[in-house]
């Protein structure tokens, strides 16, 4: 069994997300011709289709949409992780993104939670993750 | 009139199957597709000869590539119109409305439409569950480890802190839904259900606990369309379709437009729009029940109650046979089966069922209209049924 859990799978629409994060950077889609950002990376804008695209780095704050607290593991990898946190946060520039909280009180998350972007190894990769803003 | 008002009371439904339901180690899955196909046969009357168009959707324990061209070389078919579809746990009313177009353009007359798979005995648990978590996103959800119930975890949980919505509300979902199953010979489920057990059962993914969760069972399901001509000198009574409409809004639920609001508001609209009808005409519901937190969504959503206000409907009992609005009169996907895309279509198999009458405990008194709404991936894919008794 692999206990190994999953690293990312860089493609080209995605190439740049995943080698920034492996700097620690957090960078989201910005379209040039109608200035919608826009999160997963893709060929086009979603909103108006134009292949105009910029990457902007984000500040990396955000603010928890909703959470849930897993209690069993949907793979053989994750079950040492238990009980662990994913969550959508709203990126304070707008996007929703999927993750995990992580580290200190990550149990304690609430809806509307503060959040700050950490980054954890995965291969060669790092993976964006997030942790509770101490208020 | 729009291109789709073309399919109102144009086709029935004139033939329903159920395969035997539960842990059923004798059967492959598309040995139960064909069982359910058979009696679904037998109880319209028909030969299989009449069949001219068959559609299904698709399976996890058997997965073939070309599905729907699987089941007629398994079934001994050779139609005129032929397809799988894949639209998750919506597929079932997809491929209605696709039959519904087929027949009404004049491509073919008779369609079986087919799903089911061996859930419970085809697979381990553990597969079952991986197999699941391909639902997610591959890039940039999985590697999270989330879990299907986690994503309607998460649905749950901003319904309660933005409309105060509790786990007793959820709890309240699961236990009717197991009384309604009570009342069916072929349910999964057979032992009732008390909402301590739910509260108190294994925690999953919170507030989801397993008692929110639907089954896995070995099932199948099918029923057969015909035009309304053809339907009318056939074994058992037809049941028409008046309305049916879709929407989809997103496939992951990070590109969800809203975790309360999704596209059943819009493929309700359309279905009632079509049938010339409103929530008030709606006798008796099916709704999509993965999750206890659905069919609260869908109620609100297909405007049988105000948004937030779901929870209350199911915990005063309205949801009930005998209340305002019986929902999942089968025992859902909760308790009655659920397999892969049999699970909608079970729903549309008892709304048929409920409008010819005779159920006896379980009948819906003077069921007339019924609505069954199915849904698929994170409530992304939406597609909304309404069914009346007679035509008009």
């Amino acid at each position: 069994m692999n206990q190994e859990l999953p690293i990312p799978t860089p493609n080209p629409d995605s190439q740049a997300y995943w080698d920034a994060a492996r700097e620690d950077k957090l960078v989201i889609r910005r379209c040039a011709s109608c200035t919608a950002l826009h999160f997963m990376p893709r060929h086009l804008c979603p909103h108006c289709w134009s292949t105009d695209l910029q990457w902007v780095q984000a500040s990396g704050k955000g603010t928890v949409h909703s959470f849930s607290v897993i209690r069993r593991a949907p793979l053989q990898s994750y079950a040492p992780r238990v009980p662990y946190v994913v969550a959508l946060i709203d990126l304070d520039e707008g996007p929703r993104m999927f993750s995990n909280i992580v580290g200190d009180g990550a149990l304690e998350t609430q809806v509307g939670s503060r959040v700050d972007v950490c980054f954890e190894a995965r291969g060669d990769y790092k993976i964006p993750q997030f942790s509770l803003v101490k208020s | 009139m729009t291109p789709t008002d073309q399919l109102h009371n144009r086709v029935a439904i004139v033939g329903v199957g159920e395969s035997d339901i539960g842990k059923v180690p004798g059967m492959s899955g598309l040995g139960l597709n064909a069982q359910a196909a058979k009696r679904a046969l037998d109880d319209a009357g028909l030969k299989v000869s009449d069949i001219d168009g068959l559609l299904t959707a698709y399976s996890f324990t058997e997965p073939y590539f070309m599905l729907g061209s699987v089941m007629c070389e398994y079934l001994g078919l050779k139609p005129r119109f032929n397809a799988s579809m894949v639209v998750g746990g919506c597929s079932p009313a997809i491929m209605l409305k696709h039959a519904a177009e087929a027949i009404v353009s004049g491509q073919c007359e008779t369609v079986l439409v087919c799903a089911g798979e061996n859930r419970a005995t085809g697979q381990t648990r553990d597969q079952a569950v991986s197999a699941l978590m391909a639902v997610g996103h591959p890039y940039f959800e999985q590697p999270y480890g989330p879990s299907i119930p986690s994503f309607y975890a998460m649905i749950a949980r901003r319904h309660m802190a933005e409309f105060g919505t509790t786990e007793e509300h959820l709890a309240a979902v699961a236990v009717t839904t197991r009384q309604h199953a009570l009342l069916h010979d072929n349910a999964h489920m057979k032992k009732p259900l008390t909402m301590s057990e739910v509260l108190n059962s294994k925690p999953i993914a919170d507030p989801l606990k397993m008692l929110d969760c639907c089954l896995l069972s070995d099932a199948g399901g099918a029923f057969i369309v015909t035009s309304v001509e053809r339907a009318k000198d056939l074994k058992s009574k037809p049941v028409y379709l008046a309305g049916i409409g879709e929407f989809h809004t997103h496939e992951h639920i990070m590109c969800a437009p809203s975790l309360t609001a999704f596209g059943a508001k819009e493929s309700g609209e359309a279905a009632y729009r079509m049938a010339r009808m409103t929530p008030a005409d709606i006798d008796v519901a099916q709704l999509y029940d993965c999750f206890t937190i659905v069919p609260m969504i869908e109620l609100e959503e297909l405007g049988f109650c105000g948004r937030g206000e779901s929870g209350p409907f199911y915990l005063e009992g309205h949801a009930r046979i005998g209340g305002k609005l019986p929902v999942n009169t089968h025992g859902g996907m909760l308790s009655h089966a659920h397999a892969g895309a049999a699970g909608g279509l079970l729903g549309i198999v008892e709304a048929v069922r409920q409008l010819r009458g005779g159920l006896g405990p379980r009948q819906v008194e003077g069921a007339e209209v019924a609505l069954v709404h199915n849904e698929g991936g994170i409530l992304s894919s939406h597609c909304t049924m309404i069914f009346t008794k007679d035509q008009y």
